[in-house]
């Protein structure tokens, strides 16, 4: 008990002292003053206080889960049992999907704007979710292919006057044909070399399109572009919005219904190997350069085809809305959602993007916020807030079989 | 065949700062396999720290080369400090985890440790004092290397012979290299394994702490970001040497630095960056394991 | 005895360097259909490079590997990848188990079903008939093969979750999934107590004679390779020291010096 005290105490005292030079001296070297912010080393000397308790707690409480496992307990938790009973599924998503076909009837177009970018978001998660999540490759730079689909939409429109629908699938597929070209040369790296080359792409992308003004028009970027035709009906902003919306609802579902498949399918099974050792994965015979690429194609797939949305959801797009930030929030909305997972990561998109948008005040502390966060899931709670489900299949002579048949 | 020197002392400082930094990830992941990807932000902290020092010095009435060493030791102090916490708080508890865990955990501390500066202090951009005066004995060729540069070069060097010394003569360094090659063998002959790797961060965060002060009384300005890029730079010229290998970082950041600096020179500043991610896609096809790094055949 | 059967594998001199070290040096070795050959020797003889020479892990710097399908012309399995030589009919266990951990039982041994299937990523999405029946076929005989090994109560456990014997069970049934001729086994009782290690031995035994698979085993538990296998290859620093049957093993002074001399210490 003391010891633990003391413990939190000193914890405090090297808070204070680490956080003392950034979080309590402010130079303004115009007025040559020195502002001292006394108050703010309160605050770290508490907040590190208790969170240092918590801290063990946490720790702790994880150590006795693990004991737990290895002597093969249940650890799954009640949610968890209850999103495998299937029967509970299916009344869930029915209510869901309810509610998402209502929404913009019942709220104002501000509502529905702030809602499309939380379903745009939940389909890039989606999308990196085959790469990161199922197939293990952490890809750091996923935003260009976002921008890839979105200056496609926006360069054809501009150009040649293509509309939203014909260049629909264009994006997905460059976007795609990206992945691939990306995905050749690191075929063989390592996960974290992989990492960092994915990362190096996600900027070369954002400078290429700040610099190449005849391709790009530059960092002032591209406006008018136009918003999705309605049978060639010119809309009003509201409407149009809701159209929007309603576009983004049906893909959102055929990102869930295809990602789904993947998931389970043969192809699916060979990613998660791949992710879960890739050298045993490699000796059952599966393709390991055809594997990964599968997986990056696929994963941007969903990212240049939400691009072309996006494009037409803004009508301006500029180099600005593809910054490694972007990536990073993409990313945490797979880690937190819960890698692999599907359920975990539409959560975890709507967690993100909706959470810092209805709490303005703490909008600020959103990245904050995002890296404390993605730190803390790691150590306390790798699997996500979902973790993935477990499969079960149907053969002969299981209970399953007998019951139905 | 002046503008070549100037790009040529350029790039030799440029590299020479890349190396300095490149070293923390070399070492880092030598000992744990690790992308330290908020090593960057130790760096910026390092710079971010010296400025303040600075410029309470500057309030007070200090003046001259005494505000630089002291700006630049309280900067290391803090850096090591800041690495140490890091390792400690991000990192330790997973130790054992899949590889993609503690990775994850680096990103979300490189984004936590930017924006924590960015909320305590500002988003602006700080003016840098100059710390590092002008002498005269430079005045002949200052045309093609300035002071700073001279300073930056002479630092540079001296901290890497210090960092050889004790790689290769001490105990610790002898500790460390077992640590690297084998660590439950080191462990098992009584190296205590926990004080290496806190250690190895901490040596890396003060080396990244000379370059953040370094740098940023070269350029003269400071923001939050500065770490990120440089930090990827850095890791690009690690990669670069081979990583895991210690002459392999500062070969590595000498040829980036010259990479970069001719490649702005004779082509296109534009493309600064591009040119830094192509040279390192290429480097990864033909040679995964850079210049200097041995290629490891993997455990079955 | 063995000139009226079937060679299914043959390698000639294979060596294998790691700059200057050779952990295999000139290695011959044969094995037919129906075998249960076995590798043996002391730790660090080289056994596992071998194994990961032949099945593509390492491209090895000389000798030949050929490999004898029956009804099928001979393959040199040299610098083929890893999932190459799985197509061609060999699948190995790992030393050091190297199961999907996230993964339930069935679906490590669907993994193995993978190079004898070929829905696409199309086909996946649309999911027709003839996808899910293949996927049900999937099921069906990985669960078949759980039966065998006697895993089948377990399948829709995560595999990671598994007791130890059952895992080293449950790489073998992911290894047989993928339709092998010949499996390399790499220390199958290793860490297991006397009773796993009987259950073993009859699952090899059952194995090789019901599913006409050859086996090359590496193992350390002489009483297990002195039962069930013929023949025996003998592996020290690298170089084979010999050859033969079980008895020809036990008096070859050889193979009792290398073993007395790793004894000693």
């Amino acid at each position: 008990m003391l010891k633990n005290f003391k413990q939190s105490i000193l914890v405090s005292l090297w808070f204070v002292f680490l956080t003392f030079p950034l979080l309590a001296v402010r130079v303004n070297t115009m007025d040559q003053v020195v502002v001292w912010r006394w108050m703010n080393m309160l605050w770290v000397a508490i907040g590190a206080f208790v969170l240092s308790y918590l801290w063990r707690y946490m720790l702790a409480r994880q150590q006795v889960r693990k004991q737990v496992a290895d002597e093969g307990g249940e650890t799954r938790s009640k949610t968890q049992l209850l999103l495998e009973d299937m029967s509970f599924r299916y009344k869930a998503m029915g209510v869901i999907l309810l509610a998402a076909l209502v929404f913009p009837l019942v709220f104002d177009t501000y509502q529905s704007t702030i809602m499309i970018s939380a379903l745009i978001y939940v389909v890039l998660g989606l999308g990196l979710n085959i790469t990161v999540g199922l197939a293990g490759l952490l890809d750091l730079g996923f935003v260009a292919f976002f921008g890839v689909g979105a200056y496609t939409y926006a360069l054809l429109n501009h150009h040649f006057d293509l509309g939203f629908w014909i260049t629909l699938p264009i994006g997905g597929i460059l976007g795609c044909l990206f992945g691939v070209i990306l995905g050749f040369p690191i075929l063989r790296l390592r996960g974290d070399y992989l990492a960092i080359v994915t990362l190096g792409f996600g900027m070369i992308f954002k400078v290429v399109m700040e610099n190449w003004d005849a391709l790009s028009f530059g960092p002032s970027g591209i406006a008018n572009i136009d918003k999705p035709s309605f049978f060639g009906m010119d809309l009003s902003l509201a409407d149009s919005t809701i159209y929007i919306y309603y576009i983004m609802i049906a893909m959102v579902i055929f990102t869930i219904l295809v990602t789904t498949r993947l998931r389970n399918s043969r192809i699916g099974r060979a990613w998660i190997a791949m992710r879960e050792d890739e050298i045993a994965c490699v000796a059952m015979g599966i393709d390991i350069a055809r594997t990964k690429l599968s997986a990056y194609a696929l994963g941007a797939f969903w990212a240049g085809m939400v691009g072309v949305l996006f494009a037409s959801k803004t009508t301006f797009i500029n180099p600005a809305s593809f910054t490694f930030m972007e990536s990073a929030i993409i990313l945490s909305i797979v880690v937190l959602g819960g890698m692999g997972s599907i359920l975990g990561v539409i959560l975890g998109a709507f967690l993100l993007i909706l959470l810092p948008e209805y709490m303005r005040a703490f909008s600020e502390y959103r990245m904050l916020a995002f890296g404390a966060a993605m730190v803390l899931m790691m150590i306390f709670r790798p699997q996500g807030i979902i973790s993935n489900l477990r499969q079960t299949y149907k053969y002969k002579g299981s209970k399953e079989k007998i019951n139905n048949g | 065949m002046e503008y070549f020197l100037q790009l040529f002392f350029g790039g030799l400082t440029r590299g020479s700062i890349y190396a300095l930094i490149a070293l923390g990830y070399t070492m880092v992941y030598g000992i744990i396999q690790l992308i330290n990807f908020a090593h960057g932000e130790i760096y910026m902290i390092g710079a971010f720290v010296a400025l303040i020092v600075a410029g309470v010095c500057t309030i007070y009435g200090l003046s001259g080369v005494s505000i630089l060493i002291l700006a630049g030791v309280i900067a290391i102090i803090y850096s090591c400090a800041y690495g140490y916490t890091l390792e400690k708080v991000a990192y330790r508890p997973l130790r054992g985890a899949p590889r993609l865990s503690p990775l994850i955990s680096a990103i979300g501390m490189s984004i936590f440790l930017q924006n924590y500066v960015l909320l305590a202090q500002t988003p602006d951009f700080l003016p840098f004092p100059r710390l590092i005066p002008d002498f005269d004995f430079m005045e002949p060729v200052a045309h093609i290397i300035g002071s700073p540069e001279l300073v930056i070069l002479i630092t540079t060097v001296v901290t890497m012979i210090l960092l050889t010394l004790l790689i290769k003569k001490t105990r610790v360094g002898k500790a460390m290299r077992a640590t690297q090659q084998d660590m439950n063998m080191a462990r098992l002959v009584g190296v205590n394994v926990d004080r290496i790797i806190s250690l190895t961060f901490i040596i890396g965060s003060a080396l990244a702490a000379i370059g953040g002060v370094l740098v940023a009384s070269y350029i003269g300005q400071v923001n939050f970001y500065i770490g990120f890029l440089a930090g990827v730079k850095a890791f690009t010229a690690a990669v670069l040497g081979g990583i895991g290998s210690i002459p392999g970082a500062v070969l590595g950041g000498l040829v980036l630095g010259w990479a970069e600096s001719f490649a702005a020179g004779y082509i296109s500043s534009d493309y600064e960056d591009v040119f830094t991610f192509g040279l390192l896609v290429l480097i990864l096809i033909l040679r995964p394991a850079g210049i200097l790094g041995k290629s490891h055949k993997q455990k079955v | 005895m063995a000139e009226n059967k079937h060679k299914l594998l043959e390698v000639k001199g294979l060596t294998m360097d790691f700059g200057g070290l050779r952990a295999v040096d000139s290695v011959t070795l044969e094995v037919y259909e129906g075998d249960i050959a076995a590798l043996i020797g002391p730790n660090g003889a080289g056994k596992t490079t071998f194994f990961n020479c032949i099945t593509g892990i390492y491209n090895p710097s000389k000798g030949d590997i050929l490999l004898h399908p029956k009804g099928l012309k001979t393959r040199r399995l040299n610098g083929l990848k890893p999932n190459k030589v799985t197509e061609m009919g060999l699948a190995r266990t790992f030393q050091n188990i190297r199961l999907f951990p996230d993964m339930t039982v069935l679906e490590n041994v669907m993994i193995g079903r993978h190079c004898r299937t070929n829905s696409g990523i199309f086909k996946a999405i649309i999911r027709s008939k003839s996808v899910r029946d293949e996927e049900q076929q999937i099921v069906e005989s990985s669960y078949h093969l759980l039966e065998k090994v006697g895993l089948a109560d377990f399948a829709n456990e995560f595999s990671k979750n598994l007791p130890y014997g059952a895992q080293r069970r449950l790489e073998i049934a992911r290894a047989m999934a993928t339709d092998p001729f010949l499996l390399l086994l790499d220390e199958p009782a290793a860490g297991m107590n006397p009773q796993e290690t009987s259950d073993l031995e009859q699952l090899i035994c059952k194995i090789s004679a019901e599913e006409q698979i050859a086996i090359l085993l590496i193992e350390h538990d002489m009483k297990l390779v002195m039962n069930i296998s013929d023949p025996i290859y003998v592996m020290e620093y690298g170089k084979k020291i010999a050859e033969g049957s079980p008895e020809e093993i036990k008096d070859n002074p050889k193979v009792v010096e290398a073993y007395l001399g790793e004894e000693t210490e």
